[in-house]
């Protein structure tokens, strides 16, 4: 094995398994229509591994990862939409060529902050600076002055309901409670059919490993350590001459960026982005992703966000009034009965038998559900 | 954005929407002594706050149609024993909160935030089985409608000032449990050093079983009051869970005063700029201000210096 300085067994067992359960088992098990759900589960397993940096290792919780993942989408969206808008396809519209909600909105010419999204280049580079910058100033404002856990969390949520309230209100440029529909093309490339949208699955998978492994690495380095011992006595940390508040921006940075490319590929993956996806309550269901899975593991995060949202699906298909309880039951039972998620399920309970049963029968092969 | 208006018509714009800002500040004071109690002085982060005072709503709902069927004659009188019902329905059920979650949690506040949004979600849901998802109303006595005409050009409904007069009631109550009883003075010492609190022979459990429930109860009160002035539905809670949190925040956690302090500048900003531009910008405007504030000065308007 090559990676074996990089990864250790253990952990290289599990990105296997995560691998062959995402790329081979769901592909070969699923229809295109469940395909297509988990594509865009897997867009909110971008957030949580975010979140596992932030919140798990740093000790950071934000209850407004929504916004970031909102900032990606709506970015992916306003390109979509511009390249969806060609004057002949709105030649109806008072005004051919903007997209049809500012048409609806007497709005006559498309605003300047709207130009920009024109470029696929300068639209991918914002659903990665756009969030950055963002994160930035409030990580900056915030963590200057020492503001953390608690407090940080409930300004956060408040820029969530900020930012949903601005969106609705500011209809015509932002098309609203309804958000940015009807997208059709990438680039001439529909992405309406199954088969794009299995392909979109796929570009997710790699998309999210790639992040996966950089996050491992965010972990692993000397980094990563500095931010483990931020989280658990952070005034120890400054006094060894640690700029805290830096560490604690940068890791704020890299979860919101990888939220954005998370929203970004949601677009894609489902065809619209509304303001339902920013707000208070879809950001901190973020949150209840990363418990579940188990807060320190990354691998987890992923594992978390695919099986939270296939119960939502699943309940919600047949029992509508069952889910919130089971949703609620769920953040309870995370926080009271397992607060390290199924990860710290598998270390207490799985691996210990695994290492038993490894020592007896040395050459048996193990199969561990989940793995970090 | 003030052309187009005589000096006297701002004046009165500016008052009545002065008022429809103290009525505003009325609702924001309720729901935030409850949580100042809760979070200023446990340091106890209760997302389910919205829901204790909507548990409040309903149970006065209810009272109003028991009093409509069985006492008629004296409906006019049903708020106030809805009131106090409301209280104890809240405070029980928050007493039993504190006894099943968050007794648990006191070191991890993150965590208690996690336990009490899924409590609020099972609340929400547990409204919407019992009382269906559209919003109810109730009755209003007939002594409190109608308003009192000021001027020629200001006019005030009945039915605010009364919330008012029970807001500041309230405060005034909360402030005198809080400040000058023996058993605030136990609160403020569970709060300030556990460990030190239980070795001079205060019941820390009980402390915070109590604190806890009368928060609630509070909360449940506010509810009440809220039926008087809107309609209530399984998630209007959750409408004003944020606001109530900045409030708390912006006004300096531990601080009672600011706390009210911060509920008017809030509440009068807001209302003010309504009448001036659309309410979601007014709304946007304002929470920026207060986020912004609180970015500079993360220890809101009041602070108490503690050592920690």
């Amino acid at each position: 094995m090559t990676k074996t300085s990089f990864l250790k067994r253990d952990e290289a067992v599990g990105f296997a398994i995560l691998a062959l359960i995402i790329f081979i088992v769901f592909p070969l098990m699923l229809d295109d229509f469940r395909l297509n759900l988990f594509g865009k589960y897997l867009t909110y397993a971008f957030v949580a591994v975010g979140l596992v940096l932030c919140w798990g290792a740093g000790g950071i919780l934000s209850l407004g990862q929504g916004v970031f993942f909102g900032l990606g989408g709506y970015c992916m969206a306003m390109f979509l939409k511009l390249e969806a808008s060609t004057p002949e396809a709105t030649a109806i519209q008072s005004t051919p060529g903007i997209p049809d909600f500012m048409d609806w909105n007497q709005i006559s010419a498309l605003p300047i902050w709207w130009q920009p999204f024109n470029s696929f280049g300068f639209t991918v580079l914002a659903i990665l600076a756009v969030p950055a910058l963002f994160s930035l100033i409030i990580g900056f404002a915030m963590f200057r002055r020492r503001v953390g856990g608690v407090y940080f969390a409930i300004i956060t949520q408040a820029i969530a309901a900020i930012a949903t309230i601005l969106i609705v209100g500011q209809q015509g440029y932002t098309g609203g409670v309804n958000g940015i529909t009807d997208l059709r093309t990438l680039m001439g490339w529909d992405i309406r059919p199954d088969s794009a949208k299995t392909a979109l699955y796929f570009v997710n998978a790699v998309l999210l490993f790639a992040c996966l492994f950089i996050a491992m690495a965010i972990r692993k380095s000397k980094f990563g350590r500095v931010l483990v011992a931020m989280r658990d006595a952070e005034d120890r940390v400054r006094f060894s001459g640690y700029d805290v508040a830096s560490f604690k921006i940068f890791i704020f940075c890299v979860g919101a960026m990888m939220a954005s490319v998370g929203g970004a590929m949601f677009t894609l993956q489902v065809g619209f982005m509304s303001p339902t996806i920013v707000g208070i309550v879809p950001s901190i269901e973020m949150v209840i992703f990363c418990a579940v899975g188990g807060r320190h593991s990354l691998l987890g995060a992923v594992y978390g966000a695919l099986l939270v949202n296939w119960a939502r699906t699943t309940l919600s298909e047949s029992f509508p009034e069952l889910w919130l309880f089971g949703l609620g039951g769920l953040f309870i039972a995370v926080v009271l009965a397992f607060p390290n998620g199924l990860a710290g399920l598998y270390d207490d309970y799985v691996k210990p038998r695994l290492k038993l049963s490894r020592r007896n029968h040395a050459a048996k092969p193990s199969n561990p559900q989940l793995a970090e | 954005m003030f052309s187009g208006y005589s000096l006297p018509e701002l004046g009165a714009i500016f008052a009545m929407q002065g008022f429809a800002g103290l009525i505003l500040f009325s609702v924001f004071v309720l729901m935030a002594l409850g949580l100042a109690i809760i979070f200023g002085q446990m340091g106890v982060i209760n997302m389910a706050h919205g829901e204790f005072m909507i548990l409040g709503a309903y149970v006065t709902y209810l009272v109003s149609q028991a009093f409509a069927t069985y006492a008629p004659a004296l409906f006019g009188a049903y708020f106030f024993v809805a009131m106090v019902l409301a209280f104890c329905a809240s405070g029980l059920l928050g007493m039993f909160v504190e006894w099943a979650i968050i007794r648990h949690l006191y070191k991890r506040p993150l965590d208690t935030l996690l336990a009490t949004w899924g409590l609020s979600l099972i609340l929400q849901q547990s409204f919407r089985s019992l009382f269906g998802a559209r919003e109810v109303g109730v009755t209003i006595p007939s002594w409190m409608m109608g308003s009192l005409p000021l001027t020629d050009l200001i006019e005030v409904p009945i039915n605010g000032i009364f919330v008012m007069v029970l807001a500041l009631g309230i405060s005034a109550a909360v402030y005198v449990m809080m400040f000058k009883s023996g058993w605030g003075r136990q609160v403020r010492a569970v709060t300030q050093n556990r460990t030190m609190a239980g070795a001079v022979g205060i019941d820390t459990e009980r402390t915070d079983r109590l604190t806890f429930g009368i928060g609630c109860g509070v909360a449940g009160i506010a509810g009440a009051a809220f039926t008087m002035i809107g309609s209530t539905g399984p998630t209007s809670g959750q409408a004003y869970i944020v606001d109530t949190f900045l409030v708390v925040v912006f006004g300096g956690a531990a601080s009672l005063l600011g706390t009210i302090a911060s509920a008017f500048s809030i509440s009068q900003a807001q209302s003010i700029l309504e009448f001036f531009l659309s309410g979601s910008m007014a709304k946007v405007i304002t929470l920026l201000v207060v986020v912004g504030i609180l970015m500079l000065r993360p220890q809101g308007l009041f602070s108490i210096k503690l050592r920690k």
